[in-house]
């Protein structure tokens, strides 16, 4: 559907350099990196806000690298949300429409539009008096209301509150969902987790590894990318929730204790290297999480040794150097692995 | 709760200065007051020719701001939002008419719209006379006061944040578009206030109106061929009367403004 070709642009020190991916139809393509990483200024790129020095870009099969703004069929909501100040809500979901010369009555239409996104009950507010979640659903009905091919968003959560955000969340899902095709650039690798079909990680103005969220988070190709996609340990499956406590079960069949208030639903787990624990022999103590499994891999890191070990599936665990000589554990050992319940992170989908 | 910087003698001193800078604006102008009767302030309101004076100049100095408005509000989006080639330059040449003196402005425009040359000739052949006519003391007016106007407007355009600008473009508007219905009406206290300096800057014109136009009179050539002609006593109530009608002027212009601002 999108084809960006070896883009290049040079923004007095700033570069971006050789940008090359292909979004199809109804993916959810995440570009994930760190400010200033240029994640904003490829949006604005392909939205026709700012010009390359090279590359081309192609929108369904037709090249849009000088197409005026205007006329290409995107939808871009800024991280600040960008409303129109002096328009009321409605006013500003119909303005795209009045661009468009709309025939039909704009006020309903916003009504319609709004609803869709949950922001019915705003119509008639002005952009200052919103809260930050309620102009982000604002700006997002706005980008929709001419059916963009594609939606671009510039870290459309990074501004909300944990609430806020479980929302937009689960609207932006909703959307993926329903068929739309969705460019989202993040610094946060817990978007990419809840949201991506596909990732492409961005350092110093150039993608560094691109791929489905399994094989950039469990296959880092380089060591920025693991550092900044910092978990490895991650888990898709199904959180079962009593109440009093909550468990995960992953589709190996593989049962982790953690506690969360989320409800009863499926969402991936994350936890870091370094809260995991390899012994020779069963711990003692009260921990639930243990598992019995065998050294597959060893790896020396700057700041000590990355161990994974197969307990049905791989996990990392991350160990000092001596630690590692102390218990003599190498490829091949066979260990226990343990982890306590409050170390887990539970993201809902 | 901040505290106040100054305290003691110090802030002493900086209100007695202020009361200095007040008293030396208010003293003259409540003197005047002072020395005209409400009679004569009565019959100079029935004078005819103060009357028609005043009207030439308000209608004169308001028309000059709006017809030149048409042109130079773009000029200064264009000036505040891209960059060209010798722009230190255009931005210098907009602020001569502030710092020659007013007389050299007239004496300037007029060399240029006498009868005797190719534009003051077009101006002729289409019916426009410039020379004692309310079309040179527009020209006057607005040669002196278009400055005012374009500085504070392009400031309200280069303060209207360019992304909201880059949104409206990609939800499909032209930047014409982008311009009348997110540009100017973001930028509008601005330019109102603009509109308001430029059209007070009008009206008070004097030097480069006379050289234009010594006939019909405005207010500010009438009141010097009055005191000329007759002495203080006479220039004092239509300067009183002028004075008055400014005030009152600007004062609905602020209201006006002030009630966009509050609606906003």
């Amino acid at each position: 559907m999108l084809r960006v070709e070896s883009l290049s642009l040079q923004l007095g020190e700033f570069r971006l350099r050789d940008i090359t991916f292909n979004v199809d139809s109804g993916e959810y393509f995440v570009l994930l990196g760190a400010s200033g990483a240029g994640k904003t200024a490829i949006l604005e790129l392909i939205a026709g806000l700012l010009k390359p020095n090279q590359g081309r870009v192609w929108l369904q099969d037709r090249e849009i690298t000088h197409e005026p703004i205007q006329s290409r069929r995107l939808g871009l909501v800024y991280q600040d949300h960008s409303l129109f100040p002096h328009l009321p809500v409605w006013k500003n979901i119909a303005y795209p429409l009045r661009c468009a010369r709309f025939a039909g009555n704009l006020r309903q239409h916003s009504e319609q539009l709004a609803s869709e996104i949950g922001a019915q009950h705003l119509l008639d507010r002005m952009p200052a008096t919103l809260s930050l979640g309620e102009s982000q659903r604002v700006a997002l009905a706005r980008a929709l209301a001419t059916r963009p091919d594609i939606l671009l968003l510039d870290e459309p959560m990074a501004s909300l509150d944990t609430q806020a955000r479980a929302g937009i969340r689960s609207l932006l899902r909703r959307l993926h969902a329903n068929g739309q095709t969705i460019i989202h650039v993040t610094h946060d690798y817990e978007e990419a987790l809840a949201l991506a079909t596909r990732v492409a990680v961005l350092e110093d103005g150039a993608i560094c590894q691109i791929g489905s969220v399994d094989e950039v988070f469990h296959h880092p190709q380089s060591r920025f990318v693991a550092s900044f996609v910092g978990i490895r340990n991650f888990f898709h499956g199904q959180l079962t929730q009593t109440g009093e406590s909550a468990t995960f079960l992953t589709p190996e069949g593989l049962l982790i204790h953690l506690s969360t208030d989320c409800p009863t639903g499926v969402g991936c787990v994350v936890f870091e290297s370094k809260d995991v624990t390899l012994s020779p022999a069963a711990p003692a103590g009260s921990a639930r999480n243990v598992f019995k499994g065998r050294i597959i891999d060893v790896e020396t890191v700057r700041l000590g040794v990355e161990l994974t070990v197969d307990i049905g599936l791989p996990i990392h665990a991350a160990l000092t150097r001596e630690s590692v000589q102390r218990m003599q554990l190498a490829a091949g050992v066979h260990v226990f692995a343990s982890f306590k319940s409050s170390a887990i992170r539970y993201i809902p989908e | 709760m901040p505290q106040p910087i100054h305290r003691g003698w110090f802030s002493l001193a900086v209100a007695f200065a202020g009361g200095l800078v007040l008293l030396f604006v208010l003293g003259p102008l409540v003197g005047m007051f002072l020395a005209t009767s409400p009679r004569q302030l009565l019959t100079t309101a029935g004078d005819a020719e103060v009357t028609a004076s005043i009207w030439l100049t308000l209608w004169t100095s308001m028309g000059a701001t709006l017809i030149l408005a048409i042109v130079a509000v773009p000029f200064a989006y264009l000036l505040a939002r891209r960059d060209f080639p010798l722009k230190w330059l255009v931005s210098g040449i907009i602020d001569i008419p502030v710092v020659i003196p007013h007389p050299a402005a007239g004496i300037a425009l007029l060399g240029v719209l006498n009868r005797n040359t190719a534009l003051g000739r077009l101006g002729e052949a289409m019916g426009l006379d410039f020379v004692g006519h309310p079309a040179g003391i527009m020209a006057a007016m607005a040669f002196v006061s278009l400055p005012y106007l374009i500085n504070a407007a392009r400031d309200g355009f280069a303060a209207v944040p360019q992304r909201l600008e880059n949104a409206a473009l990609t939800l499909g508007a032209s930047p014409a578009r982008v311009f009348l219905t997110i540009s100017l009406p973001l930028a509008r206290h601005a330019i109102l206030s603009g509109l308001i300096l430029m059209c007070a800057r009008g009206l008070s014109e004097f030097g480069a109106v006379i050289i234009m136009a010594y006939h019909p009179m405005v207010t500010p050539v009438l009141i010097y061929d009055r005191f000329t002609s007759f002495g203080l006593s006479y220039a004092q109530a239509p300067t009183i009367l002028f004075i008055l009608v400014c005030l009152a002027l600007l004062v609905v212009l602020r209201l006006l403004r002030g009630g966009q601002h509050a609606a906003r």
